[in-house]
C-alpha cells in the first residue's frame, strides 16, 4: 500500500522498504555514518541482482557494523563478535542454494575473526563479505583496531597507535580471495556495483568500505564532521582498478586506493568438494541432500 | 543401478565408544558436523568423515573450535541436523557460542570425550572434569541438558537421545563421554532403522506473514522455521522479544532468561532419564554417571556380598539435575555416595540437595584412571555406619 503526503504529493516511502525491518527503524547509527549508506548500497545490489528475498541470508557480528543484520528484511543472523564467518559458512554449507552474506566490522573480521578470514579465503568458501573500516572499535567508544592508521589516536592509544595495520586487500588477496573490492562511503554507485558483482560471484568475496565515523574515529582525531570526512574521501581517493594489493596500505589522512583489486575465477569450496568426493569416492558417493525439508517425518 | 551403501549398519559389531558416537549421530539424522582435532574425540570426527561422503552428509574440519560452534549453529539454521565433537579445551574454546545456541534456542548437539584437565591436563586420559563446564560454562544465567553414556552401546543409543531433546527443547544438548567410553571397544549392536525414533524439528506451521521467532507453545518451547524459507526473520544473541528483535531492558530480559531457564527447568521430569537397581531396601545409594557408573556397579556388588543394604542411581541425564528423586532418596537413606572422576562437581548438587535429610559422601579423584572400586567400598561401608 503506498503512502501518500497529500501536501507534498510526494511517495513516502522508503526505496528499500520491502527489504528493510521498518518496525526497527530509527536505526542506532550516528548521523553522519557511513554504515547506512553501505546498508542502502548494499539492499540496492540486493535488489538489482534479482535473487529472491527468500534466497539470501545477512550474518553479522557484533559491533556498530553488526548491527545492520537487525534491520534487513531477510534472514538475518546478529551472531557473536568474531564469528560471523564461520556461522555464514555452516549456513551456506547446510543450504548451498542460499546466498550468505556477512556485514561486519574491521575489528569483527579482522582481529577476533581473523583466523575465520583467513580460512574462509583460503577454502573460497562461497559467502561475501562486507567489512566496514571505520579504523577503530566504535561500538564500544573508539578503541584501535588492526586497521587504525599508525598515529591515529584512539581510547587505548592516547598518544597514537604506534601498531601496524593490516593491508587488508593484500591480506585477503594472498590467503585466495577471488574478490576484491574498496571503496569509501562516498563512492556509493561503485561499492553498490561491487557488492552486485560479488552477488553474483562464485566463491569468497571481499568488499572493504572505507567508513565514516565522526562521533568517535574523526572526533578523537579532530577530523570534523560526516562531511568532511567525505570531502577527505573525495579528495584523497585514488580510483585504481586492478591495482597490486600490496600497494594498497593506508596511511593516516593520505591517500586511499580504491577499486576493484581481483576478480578471478576458481571452483569454490563447494565445488571442489563434490568434485573431488564424486571422484576419489567414486559410485559410492551420496552428495549433501540439503536441509531437511520441514516436514514430519524429517529424520534419518 | 549399483546400490548406495546403507545409511546404518545394522547389526552386532565391535566398536569403541567414539566411533559408536558417530555411527549413533547418523542414525539421528545428523548431516553436518563442523570440528577441530582434539584427543580423545577425534576418532568420532574422523568416523564422520569417512562416512558422510556415502549418506550425503556434509563434514567441514573448521580452523578452531570457536569456528566449528559457530558453524553448526548456522548449519542449524540452515535446517540441517548439527553437532560438533571435542575434547575439554576445545569445550572451553565453543563456551561463548554455546551461549549463542541456548539465547537463540538452536538444536544441536556438542559432544565433549572428557580428558583430565585443567589445561592441556591429560589429553589421552580420561576425567569427569567438565560437567560443571557443560552446566555453567557459558556467562549468563541458562538451563542445559547433558547426558552421560556409560557404554560404546550407550554412546550409540544416548546420542540420538540427545538429537532428540535438543529439538524437542531447542537447546544445544551437551554429549558428555569421557576418555574411557570413547576409546572402550565393546559389542554395539544397530537396530533398524525402523525401531529408530528419530524427533522431528518443531517447524512452525502457521501463517507465514504471522510468524515470530520466539512465540513459545505450551511446553515454553517456540516452534521453529529455517533460513531460505521466505520467513525472513531475525534472530539475535542480545536480549530479545518474541519478534527476535532485540530489547535491552530489565523487563525483557526478565521474560527472556525466565522463558530460557523454565523450558527445561520445569520439564525436569519429562527429560530427566535416571536408572535405578536395588534402591528398594537401600541404606545407601550410590549415585553415579558415565564411566563411574560402571565401576561402582561392582562396589555394589561388593558391599551387597558383605550383606550390605546398598543400590544404584545412574544419573543417564546429569543436567537439569534430578532434584525431586534425591531427595525423595535421601529421604529414606542413611547415606548418598558419589564417586566421581573429579574433585567434586555434580556431587555439589546432590549435597545441596539431600543434606538435610542425609550423609552424603564424595569419592573424588584427579582424573588419569577410573576409581578403584574398593574406595568406593570404603565410602559405602563409611556411609551404612553413619
Ligand atoms: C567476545 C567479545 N569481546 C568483546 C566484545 C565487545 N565488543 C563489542 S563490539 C566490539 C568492537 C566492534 O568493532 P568493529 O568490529 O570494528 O565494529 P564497529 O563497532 O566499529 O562497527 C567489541 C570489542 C564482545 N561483544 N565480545
Ligand atoms: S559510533 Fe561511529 S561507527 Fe558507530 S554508529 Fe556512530 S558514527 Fe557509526
Amino acid at each position: 500500500m503506498k503512502r501518500l503526503d497529500v501536501t507534498l504529493g510526494q511517495d513516502l516511502r522508503h526505496p528499500l522498504e520491502e527489504y528493510l525491518r521498518m518496525d526497527r527503524i530509527p536505526h542506532v547509527w550516528c548521523p553522519g555514518c557511513g554504515i547506512g549508506t553501505t546498508l542502502n548500497a548494499f539492499l540496492t545490489a540486493v535488489k538489482k541482482s534479482g535473487i529472491p528475498r527468500k534466497d539470501i541470508a545477512v550474518v553479522s557480528g557484533i559491533g556498530c557494523s553488526g548491527r545492520a543484520a537487525g534491520y534487513v528484511k531477510l534472514d538475518s543472523f546478529h551472531t557473536t563478535h568474531g564469528r560471523a564467518i564461520p556461522f555464514a559458512t555452516g549456513l551456506k554449507l547446510a543450504n548451498p542454494k542460499l546466498t550468505v552474506v556477512v556485514f561486519a566490522g574491521d575489528g569483527d573480521l579482522l582481529a577476533i575473526g581473523g583466523n575465520h578470514l583467513i580460512h574462509a579465503a583460503r577454502r573460497n568458501m562461497d559467502i561475501n563479505i562486507i567489512c566496514i573500516n571505520n579504523f577503530n572499535y566504535a561500538m564500544t567508544g573508539g578503541q584501535f583496531s588492526p586497521t587504525t592508521p599508525e598515529k591515529a589516536r584512539l581510547t587505548t592509544a592516547p598518544y597514537g597507535s604506534y601498531e601496524h595495520p593490516f593491508n587488508v586487500p593484500f591480506l585477503v588477496d594472498s590467503c585466495g580471495a577471488t574478490y576484491v573490492a574498496r571503496w569509501t562511503a562516498l563512492h556509493v554507485r561503485r561499492l553498490t556495483n561491487s557488492i552486485l558483482e560479488a552477488l553474483h560471484h562464485p566463491g569468497f568475496s571481499f568488499i572493504e568500505v572505507i567508513s565514516s565515523c565522526p562521533t568517535v574515529y574523526a572526533r578523537r582525531n579532530r577530523l570534523g564532521t560526516g562531511l568532511d570526512l567525505l570531502k577527505f574521501y573525495r579528495d584523497n581517493s585514488v580510483i585504481k582498478n586492478g591495482a597490486n594489493t600490496r600497494e594498497c596500505d593506508i596511511r593516516f589522512q593520505e591517500q586511499l586506493i580504491v577499486g576493484k583489486f581481483v576478480d578471478q575465477e576458481k571452483p569454490t569450496y563447494h565445488d571442489t568438494m563434490t568434485e573431488y568426493l564424486s571422484q576419489s569416492v567414486g559410485k559410492r558417493y551420496v552428495p549433501y541432500q540439503g536441509p531437511m525439508q520441514g516436514k514430519e517425518e524429517d529424520g534419518n | 543401478m549399483e546400490s548406495k551403501p546403507p545409511v546404518l549398519l545394522t547389526g552386532p559389531h565391535y566398536w569403541d565408544g567414539d566411533f559408536a558416537c558417530a555411527e549413533g549421530a547418523i542414525a539421528a539424522g545428523c548431516r553436518f558436523l563442523a570440528g577441530y582435532p582434539i584427543t580423545p574425540s577425534t576418532e568420532v570426527a574422523e568416523r564422520i568423515a569417512e562416512r558422510f561422503p556415502l549418506v550425503g552428509g556434509t563434514f567441514i574440519q573448521m580452523e578452531d573450535e570457536l569456528a566449528s560452534m559457530a558453524a553448526v549453529l548456522g548449519a542449524a539454521w540452515a535446517g540441517a541436523r548439527a553437532m560438533t565433537v571435542t575434547s575439554g579445551p576445545g569445550f572451553s574454546l565453543m563456551q561463548e557460542n554455546i551461549g549463542l545456541g541456548v539465547m537463540t534456542e538452536t538444536p544441536c548437539v556438542v559432544v565433549d570425550v572428557q580428558r583430565g584437565g585443567p589445561s592441556t591436563g591429560l589429553p589421552t586420559l580420561t576425567g569427569q572434569q567438565d560437567m560443571m563446564q557443560a552446566r555453567w560454562g557459558s556467562h549468563g544465567d541458562y538451563e542445559i541438558i547433558a547426558l552421560s553414556p556409560s557404554s560404546p552401546q550407550e554412546c550409540f543409543d544416548l546420542i540420538i537421545t540427545s538429537f532428540n531433546l535438543s529439538e524437542k527443547y531447542r537447546v544445544p544438548v551437551m554429549f558428555m563421554m569421557d576418555e574411557c567410553v570413547g576409546h572402550m571397544t565393546e559389542r554395539v549392536v544397530v537396530p533398524a532403522l525402523s525401531s529408530i525414533k528419530v524427533r522431528h524439528r518443531r517447524w512452525y506451521r502457521g501463517a507465514r506473514d504471522k510468524y515470530h521467532p520466539y512465540v513459545p507453545a505450551k511446553d515454553g518451547v517456540p516452534p521453529i522455521v529455517k533460513a531460505g524459507d521466505d520467513y525472513r526473520f531475525h534472530i539475535t544473541g542480545l536480549t530479545h522479544d518474541q519478534r527476535g528483535y532485540p530489547v535491552i531492558n530489565a523487563e525483557c530480559q526478565h521474560q527472556c532468561v525466565s522463558r530460557l531457564v523454565g523450558k527445561i527447568k520445569d520439564n525436569t521430569d519429562r527429560i530427566v532419564i535416571l536408572e535405578e537397581d536395588r534402591t528398594e531396601d537401600a541404606e545407601v545409594v550410590v549415585v553415579s554417571y558415565g564411566i563411574s557408573y560402571r565401576v561402582a556397579t561392582r562396589a555394589i556388588d561388593l558391599a551387597r556380598q558383605q550383606g550390605i543394604k546398598v543400590g544404584s542411581l545412574r544419573l543417564v541425564t546429569v543436567w537439569p539435575f534430578p532434584e525431586r528423586r534425591i531427595i525423595e532418596l535421601a529421604k529414606k537413606v542413611k547415606c548418598l555416595v558419589m564417586p566421581e572422576i573429579n574433585m567434586g562437581q555434580v556431587f555439589l548438587e546432590m549435597e545441596r540437595c539431600a543434606s538435610c535429610f542425609c550423609r552424603t559422601r564424595l569419592v573424588p579423584h584427579c582424573g588419569g584412571w577410573v576409581h578403584d572400586p574398593n574406595d568406593i567400598l570404603k565410602a559405602i561401608l563409611k556411609g551404612v555406619k553413619s
